[in-house]
């Protein structure tokens, strides 16, 4: 009885870090997407100057910084989200493949031209997300949630 | 202007981010993805202190950003503010009791290096 109940147990605590791992990929995507595009049009709308502080709202209206701004709560939706279940210190490096693919964006959209230091940056930066996605689960701590916490 | 800029961006995002990661993490696993069910997910986290101080910060870095993204490249603001990464995940250790093992420093040593030499 108690054997099958353990193996039982097992098989569930499998499936359940099954599920979060997917989860985490999905929201994972939506959070890196919206992040380089918003990004890339808040950038592409922008002036050349904002000399007031009345600009910087004025400039929100602009439909092309308008998007990049929807993109960017997104983002920002997505990540909180995200942080509901996974630690901070996986989120970091495994969204940071964003720059990878701003850089790579800029070289197929934009014709850039990418130098050798910067395909090694690169190259650096898809290494520790491998390391970080890969070999450690989303979550180490249990939730501290609720009722149990203080705040 | 672009380093004083640069620090208000990198000190709020530090700030925010790690209260952001608190605050959501009190509030348990966002399991159902239904628009009535975030909208009542939203009600609740507008009620949660450590998200309405985290969004506040944000708010504080998002317009030092757009500040920054007049007097600087795109290329030098996005990589700049990776620096980020170094403060958040030694805070992530000390004030969000999470395991942070080999792999995960060595990870996002890496990111910084690699985002220095992007930046560069």
């Amino acid at each position: 009885m108690t054997v099958t109940a353990t193996v039982e147990e097992a098989g569930r605590a499998h499936k359940e870090r099954a599920r979060l791992r997917w989860k985490t990929w999905i929201c994972v995507v939506v959070v890196v997407l919206s992040n380089v595009f918003g990004n890339f049009l808040l950038k592409w709308g922008m002036p050349r100057e904002l000399p007031g502080a009345l600009d910087y709202v004025a400039v929100l209206f602009r439909p092309v910084v308008a998007l990049g701004v929807l993109l960017l709560i997104l983002w920002l939706g997505s990540r909180m989200a995200l942080l509901s279940w996974a630690d901070l210190s996986y989120v970091l490096p495994v969204t940071a493949i964003g720059y990878v693919l701003v850089a790579i964006a800029g070289r197929v959209l934009l014709h850039e031209q990418i130098t050798a230091q910067r395909w090694a940056g690169i190259a650096l930066i898809m290494l520790g997300v491998a390391l970080v996605s890969v070999g450690t689960a989303p979550q180490t701590a249990r939730p501290k949630t609720g009722q149990a916490g203080i705040g | 202007m672009k380093w004083v800029l640069l620090g208000i961006m990198v000190a709020a995002t530090t700030v925010g981010e790690v209260l952001q990661a608190r605050g959501m993490r009190r509030h348990g696993e966002i399991r159902d993805f239904r628009p009535g069910a975030i909208g009542r997910a939203v009600l609740r986290l507008a009620r949660n202190g450590w998200v309405v101080a985290s969004v506040a910060a944000m708010a504080v870095s998002f317009f030092a950003y757009l500040g920054l993204l007049t007097v600087s490249e795109l290329s030098f603001a996005v990589p700049a503010s990776a620096a980020t990464y170094a403060f958040e995940t030694v805070l992530a250790k000390y004030v969000l009791d999470e395991r942070v093992n080999g792999l995960r420093w060595a990870g996002a040593t890496l990111v910084v290096c690699g985002v220095a030499l992007v930046s560069l």
